[in-house]
């Protein structure tokens, strides 16, 4: 049923940190390796060695500037399914396929009944549902649901793959319906923002803003001055002191 | 949004059909001959019928296509399906009513004409209630579909009444006309909106990096165009919209208001206003598709989303 659910009390989701992500794209290699032998039909790839290789992926990683001169700053932004709680690509499938989960709020399609009319990636206001041009079916990021309740796996690895794989930690994965859960807790402490709020699809992943720069100390010493300044001591200073007399 | 040629015709054609249809069952027509009843019901059933079909070239599992008459409690699209079927399913027995016993009372036709207009409506709405492409989600995109559909009818019915040989009532000529100037007002309203509006979204809403300085985008994520960019990110002769626009009203509103005003009852003439019509429709669809921007491009470089170019 494509009607939305109640609002869960367990919201799962991710917090993604821009001030700490450097676009390394392992997320995003892990994400598709994990996925593609994982929850429904393999991720594909349309010639992929050729000129215009394409396929469907569940997780991008885009690259912004913001703003001019010194304080500018390059962000890189990490972009998959947001789990909505208000989903409009799940009120504008027509047979079903795309559907809230009323236990923990993901956001899945049943590829089985999904008829492939690409309705719900229009609706879609964050760009988080791909076609996949082999199956024809809709996909999209499952926030690895064969993974975070997978008993088969030691506990540090029931988290989403693209968590799982960040070396710097730029992804957290949490229950955003516990207001003492760490992601709640991050979210509060660094006053994590919804993307495109006025869409009104209430994300349930938080994007945590990049630090302020640090103000630039006037008092600061360069490296090339320190080693001018430094008194060179022992076979250097003889050196040095001979290389002078030379003129 | 890339205009597929799948849905253009879907909404054209059975838009059309659903309009000549609407009079149809009204009585307009005489319908004693059985030659006469055997092509309407032709015409109507192959118009709908053809534009219904070719709405599932574009899925990637037709085969399936019935699972979509199942969501109609929350999605536009399902609803179309569902009342499509309805008035497809009583315009069968209109048809064979008629054949039996005569014309049915006008009770039936004004329920069925109702059901049509309630599925071009939610034709439109597939498209109306779609937040993320801006100049869609506006009031007037309904208005305008069903315009057109009502357009579509009554020329086609003047058609059908000429090759019939029976009378073009003078009245129904000035509701055609009426139908064809009302409709591409509005369709000019709308195209203004369009140029004038402004959305509340842009590259900083969409990064909510707006607080550091101005947004722009430095790498995209990947190499060549994914499927967002291709079905979203269409771009090509939005350049020549506007010469488009004129085009469309020039085939669309200009050449059947002349053929109907200047010609009287003749079969041929107002065969042409149809077809002078169908390519207006096309091009307005087209257009409709094309210059459609879809607020993901944010994402892929668009800083501000003018909503047209």
């Amino acid at each position: 049923m494509t009607s939305l659910p109640e609002p869960s009390a367990i919201k799962l989701g991710l917090v993604i940190d821009l001030d700490i992500c450097v676009g390394c794209q392992a997320c995003v290699v892990n994400c598709k390796e994990w996925n593609t032998s994982g929850y429904g039909a393999p991720l594909s790839d349309e010639s992929a060695y050729g000129a215009q290789p394409s396929g469907s992926w569940l997780n991008r990683v885009h690259a912004f500037e913001a703003g001019v001169g010194e304080d500018a700053k390059t962000v890189h932004f990490p972009k998959s399914c947001l789990h909505c709680e208000d989903a409009p690509c799940v009120t504008a499938c027509p047979t079903g396929a795309s559907f809230k989960r009323a236990e923990d709020g993901i956001v899945l399609v049943n590829e089985d009944w999904c008829i492939g009319c690409g309705l719900c990636a229009w609706s879609c206001p964050y760009g988080a549902r791909e076609m996949d041009p082999a199956e024809g079916v809709m996909k999209k990021c499952t926030l690895c649901v064969d993974r975070i309740y997978n008993e088969n796996l030691p506990e540090e690895d029931r988290v989403p793959a693209c968590v799982r794989t960040c070396p710097t930690s730029a992804r957290h994965f949490g229950d955003f319906g516990d207001p003492n859960s760490d992601v709640s807790i991050m979210v509060a402490e660094r006053g994590g923002y919804d993307l495109l709020p006025e869409q009104g699809t209430k994300p349930v992943n938080k994007y945590l803003p990049p630090r302020p720069r640090r103000q630039s100390n006037d008092e600061s010493v360069s490296l090339l001055a320190m080693a001018d300044a430094a008194t060179p001591k022992g076979f250097w200073r003889w050196m040095d002191s001979t290389l002078e007399k030379l003129g | 949004m890339h205009p597929a040629w799948s849905i253009i015709f879907f909404t054209s054609i059975s838009g059309l059909g659903l309009g000549l249809a609407g009079l149809i069952v009204l009585g307009l027509l005489d319908l004693s001959l059985f030659s006469h009843l055997l092509i309407a019901s032709f015409a109507v059933f192959g118009l709908i019928g053809a534009g219904l079909l070719s709405s599932t070239l574009h899925l990637g599992h037709p085969e399936r296509a019935w699972r979509a008459l199942s969501q109609w409690r929350s999605s536009w699209l399902s609803r179309e399906g569902v009342l499509a079927v309805l008035v497809l399913a009583s315009l069968a027995c209109w048809f064979l009513f008629t054949l039996f016993f005569g014309p049915p009372p006008l009770w039936c036709g004004i329920l069925i004409l109702l059901m049509i207009v309630a599925t071009v409506y939610a034709t439109s709405m597939i498209y109306g209630s779609l937040k993320t492409v801006a100049c869609w989600h506006h009031p007037l995109t309904p208005v305008c579909y069903l315009m057109f559909s009502a357009c579509g009818g009554s020329v086609a019915s003047l058609t059908m009444l000429a090759l019939f040989g029976q009378p073009t009532p003078q009245m129904l000529k000035e509701i055609t006309l009426t139908f064809l100037v009302g409709a591409w007002t509005l369709k000019y309203a709308w195209w203004w909106a369009l140029d004038n509006r402004g959305s509340a979204s842009n590259i900083e809403t969409a990064t909510g990096l707006g607080t550091i300085g101005k947004v722009r985008s430095l790498m995209p994520p990947h190499t060549s165009e994914n499927y967002l960019q291709k079905e979203m990110g269409f771009v090509v002769a939005r350049r020549h919209a506007i010469k488009l626009r004129y085009i469309s009203i020039f085939f669309g509103a200009l050449l059947p208001i002349v053929c109907v005003i200047f010609g009287g009852s003749s079969a041929g003439i107002l065969s042409m206003a149809t077809i002078f019509y169908i390519i207006g429709i096309f091009v307005e669809r087209w257009l409709f598709f094309a210059e459609a921007k879809h607020v993901v491009t944010l994402y892929y470089g668009d800083e501000q989303l003018s909503i047209s170019s």
